[in-house]
């Protein structure tokens, strides 16, 4: 190892990484996404996607759905740390494999070519609801849902079909069956 | 139709409704409402500081002393940046602070308006939380809730962001206790269980150790109180962070001194070799813990923190018991006493072997010096102010540095609220200001700042507020005339290369002092010292003692880098046989 002079410690090892999905409910007021944005950059914390929008315009709460790697327990940290912010009411936190959740982000694709080559890419997407938002005799904007992973191998694979732009939204998430996270 | 106030006013109210003595502030065009009104509330007195990072490090000293939150006053642009060191200070260290700051009128926000700047952007990250006032309608409610997040659950800073126009803006103003109670953010969480669980591990211990730290002291008076008799109960020795100094006596047998990078070597060496840690109101920073790998590498560990965020984010431990230390030491030492467990004898008897090893440590002496008759000792002279005001009730701040870990390890403190110093952020600078909010707080006390020369310069102007408002306090520097901690670690690590640690030009600190319209005393040699000392004690006038000490001391003992606990590099003699080597040089 090189002589440091550095006035700190040395890393030690950093463990197995995991990717989570935290869902925030925040109330809905100036700078609440700045504040929990900074945390993270602040403390170094990674964002992998984030997604903000109002759910409950009568109690003004707003649900942040964020995508994040670390380590467990840097995990375990961002979760207490949100929960300190004076706007942040809960926070949930899951395992991007957790079975029990459902995790979908969207995609726009902007595909050019005549109608069979769009025919050929609803065919493509048809696992994943394509929905045709607009067309013309030489193009199409098409949505699908999807996981994140399937969403960038389609947008791979479309390249060769006329794929000429691509618009994503973050993950949103919610807990299968009748109960909801407390 | 109610009677309306305008914004000012509604402030004025809450201050008078929060009980608020003391604001710290300096004026400015976003401000001047406020400071208009401040002539019709005569419970509230206005201190004018000479700079607003004093305002907010006064602010920190008087909330610190006296354990309610300080008050600040700032205006808008440079008089918010200026307090952001302050209010990360405060944060770094728990410390509640209201910090009300001026902003231009709502409709220039935005338009880069003269002395604008994006205050609550700012001061996000070095704030528990901040407000812009954007409706006079909110700011009774803003200002009421900004103190209750300053002063519940783990203190820190909040910042309340005033637009000129709101100041004028009016408004209903409904007192306190019509107003529905506020709702607080997180409660104790522990329970009986936990208590159980840790006076299981307690019983079962054969080499506990207490490691308690401003938690303690931030909880208040009766924590101490309490974490004396669950100490006397237990028989189980204790050491102390630099912040939580105070909380327990440091005459008292129990205690083996502070511990960490600049630790006894009693306290390090127990915390290494501890079978039971018992964390209370600490945060595993990284200056106590060394090397992480190798901290406490055989102990069960327990903590105990009213923020949760703080367990488990460095050392990971086998307890954790979240809630208020006062509440914590209350049910345990309730459940220990209706156990009748009698602890003081079982364990004694258990212990012993324990205390037999620390006494062993304890024989090194290794806060030990060697002293000169010809120069003054830096130690001796903390010694010797200890030994000269010990009979009073003493208040001490320190600046950072050198100065500052001779000040924790020589001078004792036997009441918590007694020593004020930073010590997460590490602010030179921190002292004379503070020293000057505590003061205000306990006008007839004696208090003291252990300064160093190159951090007092750096707030050098607080002596003008001290003079303006007869506060009697003594800056007691110890000039060595370098940085002294830069110099230590740049001829330990950095091969004697003292690259701009010295300050070639100085001034002379008893004309400074004359100028200043306060009092110049002077020590050069150890012959002169006492008489030098009782003579500042003496005035009844702000003092600078310019106290000439080695420039070559350095402060130990020393947990070299990349070493743990049990690796400390003591003084002089013993470093000829302990040299630091190349891997080691990155810890410091």
């Amino acid at each position: 190892m090189a002589k440091s002079k550095s006035a700190y410690s040395i890393p030690s090892k950093i463990g197995k990484l995991e990717t989570h999905i935290l869902v925030v409910w925040v109330d809905n007021e100036a700078s609440v996404l700045s504040r929990v944005v900074g945390l993270f950059s602040g403390r170094g914390y990674n964002i992998e996607s984030l997604t903000v929008a109002e759910v409950d315009q009568k109690e003004n709460l707003s649900r942040i759905t964020i995508v994040t790697t670390g380590t467990p327990e840097v995990i375990k940290q961002i979760v207490l740390q949100l929960k300190k912010l004076v706007p942040v009411h809960k926070v949930a936190n899951f395992k991007r494999e957790d079975k029990n959740v459902i995790f979908k982000e969207m995609a726009l694709f902007k595909i050019v070519g005549n109608s069979s080559k769009i025919k050929k890419v609803l065919n493509v997407c048809k696992k994943f609801n394509p929905v045709i938002l607009d067309q013309t005799n030489k193009s199409a904007v098409i949505q699908i849902t999807a996981m994140r992973k399937e969403i960038d191998k389609m947008t791979k694979n479309l390249k060769s079909h006329g794929l000429i732009s691509v618009s994503r939204t973050g993950a949103v998430a919610m807990t299968r069956g009748a109960g909801i996270f407390n | 139709m109610p009677k309306l106030y305008t914004g000012a006013e509604i402030l004025f109210k809450c201050l008078e409704e929060q009980k608020v003595k003391h604001i710290f502030g300096y004026p400015g065009g976003a401000v001047l409402p406020i400071y208009d009104e401040l002539k019709n509330h005569s419970s509230v007195k206005h201190i004018l500081v000479r700079h607003e990072q004093g305002a907010g490090h006064a602010a920190e000293g008087y909330a610190r002393s006296s354990g309610k939150p300080g008050v600040v006053l700032v205006t808008s642009g440079p008089g918010a940046t200026n307090v952001v060191t302050a209010l990360t200070d405060a944060y770094m260290d728990s410390v509640p602070l209201v910090c009300i700051s001026g902003q231009v009128p709502t409709h220039l926000i935005g338009t880069d308006a003269f002395q604008e700047c994006d205050t609550t952007g700012i001061t996000r990250p070095c704030t528990k939380h901040n407000w812009l006032v954007k409706d006079v309608k909110d700011l009774q409610r803003t200002i009421h809730q900004a103190f209750e997040v300053a002063t519940t659950g783990r203190p820190g800073p909040v910042l309340v962001d005033i637009p000129k126009d709101i100041q004028f803006a009016k408004a209903k103003y409904v007192s306190l206790k019509k107003e529905k109670k506020i709702e607080i953010k997180n409660k104790n969480r522990f329970n009986q269980i936990d208590i159980d669980q840790l006076i299981e591990l307690m019983n079962k211990a054969s080499k506990p150790i207490f490691y308690t730290g401003g938690g303690v002291v931030n909880s208040g008076p009766k924590a101490s109180e309490l974490l004396r008799e669950l100490v006397a109960l237990t028989g189980f020795p204790i050491t102390s962070t630099l912040q939580g100094l105070g909380s327990y006596p440091g005459d008292d047998n129990q205690f083996l001194g502070m511990l960490g990078m600049h630790g006894t070597y009693e306290a390090n060496n127990a915390m290494h070799d501890c079978d039971l840690l018992i964390n209370i109101g600490a945060r595993f920073d990284d200056r106590i813990t060394g090397k992480i790998d190798e901290f406490s590498p055989k102990s069960k560990k327990v903590h105990i923190d009213i923020d949760p965020s703080s367990i488990n984010k460095i050392i990971k431990v086998d307890l954790a018991i979240v809630g208020d230390v006062t509440d914590v030491i209350k049910s345990t030492t309730k459940t220990l006493k209706k156990k009748n467990l009698n602890l003081e004898k079982s364990n004694k008897q258990k212990i012993s072997k324990w205390w037999q090893q620390i006494q062993k440590w304890r024989t090194k002496q290794s806060l030990n010096f060697i002293n000169s008759d010809k120069i003054i000792k830096p130690q001796h002279a903390v010694q010797r102010l200890y030994e000269l005001t010990k009979n009073q009730d003493t208040f001490i701040t320190t600046e950072v540095g050198q100065h500052q870990m001779w000040a924790a390890q020589h001078y004792k403190f036997n009441k918590p609220n007694r020593w004020m110093t930073s010590g997460g952020l590490g602010t030179m600078g921190y002292g004379l200001p503070a020293a000057v909010g505590v003061q205000l707080a306990h006008p007839k006390k004696l208090v003291v700042d252990i300064a160093g020369e190159a951090s007092i310069l750096m707030t050098m102007q607080e002596m003008s507020t001290a003079v303006q408002y007869n506060l009697p306090i003594k800056i007691f520097i110890l000039n060595n005339q370098y940085m002294g901690m830069v110099r230590q670690w740049q001829e330990l690590l950095h091969e004697k290369n003292y690259s701009e640690s010295y300050t070639e030009a100085l001034p002379d600190f008893v004309k400074l002092a004359e100028a200043y319209g306060c009092v110049g005393v002077r020590a050069k040699n150890p012959d002169e010292l006492d008489e030098k000392i009782q003579e500042m004690i003496n005035v009844d006038k702000p003092v600078i003692f310019d106290c000439h000490v080695d420039q070559a001391e350095n402060c130990f003992p020393m947990i070299p880098s990349g070493k743990p606990h049990n690796q400390m590099l003591l003084g002089p003699k013993d470093q000829e046989e302990n040299k630091i080597t190349g891997k080691g040089k990155a810890l410091v």
